[in-house]
């Protein structure tokens, strides 16, 4: 049995939006519909789907960055070694909790103070936790930034952010993540700004990080080519529900719900012979066979752990 | 053997700033034919752009094209003056700019903008003749003919991609320059514009030139491509013949370095190091400082140009000779 470092049961993120100045009606929005899903120890989890499905809504819930409107998140507690719901943890448990699970967001350019330097920047995180003297502090960030390949770490410790490459950056975004020794890392599209020769090597270091320090990813992203390529398992999300969730490659070979079909069958092959077909169903199809499957989401096993919501797997598959 | 409708030959353009000339576009030379659909190829920075701007002498003020020719059906626009270039804009060659979809005025209305750029090039047409030409378009790339009197803001982002390439087609262009023209979309719509582009291209025999970063994209739009690092292309050829063989370590690289959602799972090679800045002088190859197939035979003296490797595949000299 694995253990998991994070479950999620029954998330729910609702927004209300007010019709108007002069309007009374109100209307809710569900970013993020009942959904659920866990992730054990050292594996990584991607969150898949178009934009606007919820995904980024989703990760600012788990981070407690946004409080979510429903649902329980269980953490895996060290101490007790028992999983812990989140929402009972209060001040100073609270912030220790927030130690373990840490964020790293898409545009690298943007998520960098540009006025503090590369020390300043990975130092804040311990100086607001008040990890060890300042000795210790100093002696953690040369640590992480050999860890994340920028040595040696003098070049950069009094460098700015602008001197640095989108690569040098993101891997700067890395060690400001890590070097509160997280057990969970929720990553926004930590790749999708950098060119292809580079991504590659910042997914590399994630993989290496994920094996050397047990660390777990979700991974939101809405290239499904990364995702193959970075996590064991893949939930696929629809308009604020997760629709499909499988083992990476059972997923790639035999998705089942339309919306993942359609996903799939979008991304472009790196091979001119390759003769893609396209799974063609439109937005309001999806709705109606969404629909028709059941919006309370039901996840059903049908083998290999590949879940799919729907009421009626036979009128699926 | 169709025409050559766009022929480029020893193309030098610079950016003046004020820590130095920025050579963006080193020597290119290539050539697009009547009908095909030609892929320009490589990571940000390295000159795509630059070479679609010179094409249609859009260029930012302090960017010179330094020497070179541009051929349009045997006209050349390099030195024409800019009334000369109003005709060639949009009439001769027309471009999908990258984000062109948030280009849209706000306040009026999508088919009065498609109408104001006919009428510029075709004066004396009527107002029912463009409107007519416009749902044609519109028709073709997959948009209901009431989007004519929509504002952009009513539109989603698909939508407003499609109604710029009818603008684009609006006054039958020879060449249409797409330069990433789905970034920023969704892949679902992403896949969908591709497909409407190579339809249009299809059916109307355009001539296409599709800039990208992504090589898978290049890989389904293209017949023909030609890889850039560094402000130079360093590789061209039948897209089919350089995904199976290609010859430059940088086209290697990149092939190597881009996952996928069919084959085998495969461990995916990166790339150290960073492109050189083009304000130096760089003597010889610009890939040998990352490259990983460099060797003692890497002769920086080289000059750098193309030699033909294969029927139509040129690469530069260094990969000729050293690998």
């Amino acid at each position: 049995m694995k253990k998991n470092v994070i479950e999620v049961k029954n998330l729910e993120k609702y927004y209300e939006v007010s019709g108007g100045f002069f309007s009374r009606k109100k209307d809710i929005v569900k970013a993020v519909d009942d959904i659920s899903f866990e992730i054990p120890f050292g594996e990584s989890l991607g969150l898949v789907g178009q934009s606007g499905c919820g995904k980024t809504t989703t990760a600012r819930a788990l981070c407690l960055l946004d409080p979510k409107t429903g649902g329980d998140v269980k953490f895996y507690n060290n101490e007790t070694e028992d999983m812990e719901n989140i929402d009972s943890l209060e001040d100073e448990e609270l912030k220790k909790f927030r130690r373990n699970i840490q964020m790293i967001f898409q545009d690298p350019y943007e998520s960098l103070n540009p006025r503090w330097t590369i020390k300043d920047i990975i130092l804040e995180p311990l100086n607001i936790h008040n990890i060890g003297d300042l000795q210790d502090r100093e002696e953690a960030v040369v640590e992480i930034l050999k860890t994340v390949g920028l040595t040696p770490a003098s070049n950069y410790l009094p460098r700015y952010p602008h001197e640095l490459s989108g690569g040098q950056r993101q891997r700067v975004s890395i060690a400001r993540t890590l070097i509160m020794k997280p057990k969970f890392v929720v990553c926004d599209e930590p790749t999708s700004m950098l060119d292809v020769s580079i991504r590659i090597s910042i997914m590399d270091l994630m993989l290496n990080l994920a094996k050397d320090l047990e660390v777990s990813y979700l991974y939101i992203t809405h290239d499904l080519a990364v995702a193959r390529y970075m996590c064991n398992r893949i939930a696929v999300m629809f308009n604020g529900k997760i629709v499909e969730i499988a083992e990476t490659e059972e997923l790639l070979n035999n998705p089942i719900h339309p919306y993942t079909k359609r996903l799939i069958s979008s991304i472009p092959v790196p091979d001119p012979s390759y003769d893609r077909k396209v799974y063609d169903v439109n937005y309001d199809e999806l709705d109606a066979i969404i629909a028709k499957h059941g919006t309370d989401n039901p996840m059903v096993d049908i083998g290999n752990e590949h879940y799919i919501a729907t009421h009626d797997v036979k009128g699926l598959i | 053997m169709s025409k050559e409708v766009l022929s480029v030959k020893n193309l030098n353009m610079h950016y003046e700033t004020l820590s130095g000339d920025v050579h963006a576009v080193k020597d290119v030379s290539f050539s697009v034919k009547e009908g095909e659909s030609f892929g320009l190829v490589g990571e940000s920075g390295c000159g795509k752009t630059s070479v679609a701007m010179s094409l249609l002498q859009l260029q930012a003020d302090n960017a010179k094209i330094s020497s070179g020719s541009i051929q349009l059906d045997g006209v050349e626009l390099v030195g024409m003056n800019e009334s000369e270039l109003r005709k060639v804009r949009w009439d001769g060659i027309s471009i999908v700019f990258q984000g062109a979809m948030n280009a849209w005025n706000p306040v009026v209305k999508v088919g009065e903008q498609i109408r104001e750029a006919i009428r510029e090039h075709y004066p004396e047409k009527s107002k029912a003749e463009n409107t007519e030409k416009i749902e044609s378009l519109f028709k073709m790339v997959g948009l209901d003919a009431s989007v004519i009197d929509r504002f952009p803001h009513e539109l989603s982002g698909g939508m407003k991609q499609r109604a710029i390439i009818a603008l684009a087609l609006s006054c039958d262009p020879k060449v249409v320059i797409a330069d990433e023209p789905t970034t920023a979309l969704d892949v679902v719509i992403q896949d969908q514009i591709l497909k409407e582009i190579k339809k249009v291209q299809e059916l109307l025999g355009l001539s296409l030139i599709y800039i990208s970063h992504d090589i898978a994209v290049i890989a389904e739009m293209t017949n023909r491509m030609a890889v850039m690092y560094a402000g130079r292309v360093v590789e061209s050829g039948p897209t089919a013949e350089i995904f199976a063989n290609p010859r430059h370590s940088y086209t290697k690289a990149l092939l190597e370095s881009t996952p996928s959602v069919v084959g085998d799972r495969v461990k995916l090679n990166s790339l150290d190091g960073e492109p050189p800045s083009l304000i130096d002088e760089i003597p010889g190859c610009s890939f040998a400082p990352r490259c990983p197939n460099k060797t003692t035979t890497c002769k920086p003296e080289l000059d750098m140009k193309l030699v033909e490797v294969g029927p139509e595949h040129y690469v530069d000299i260094c990969s000729k000779e050293s690998h």
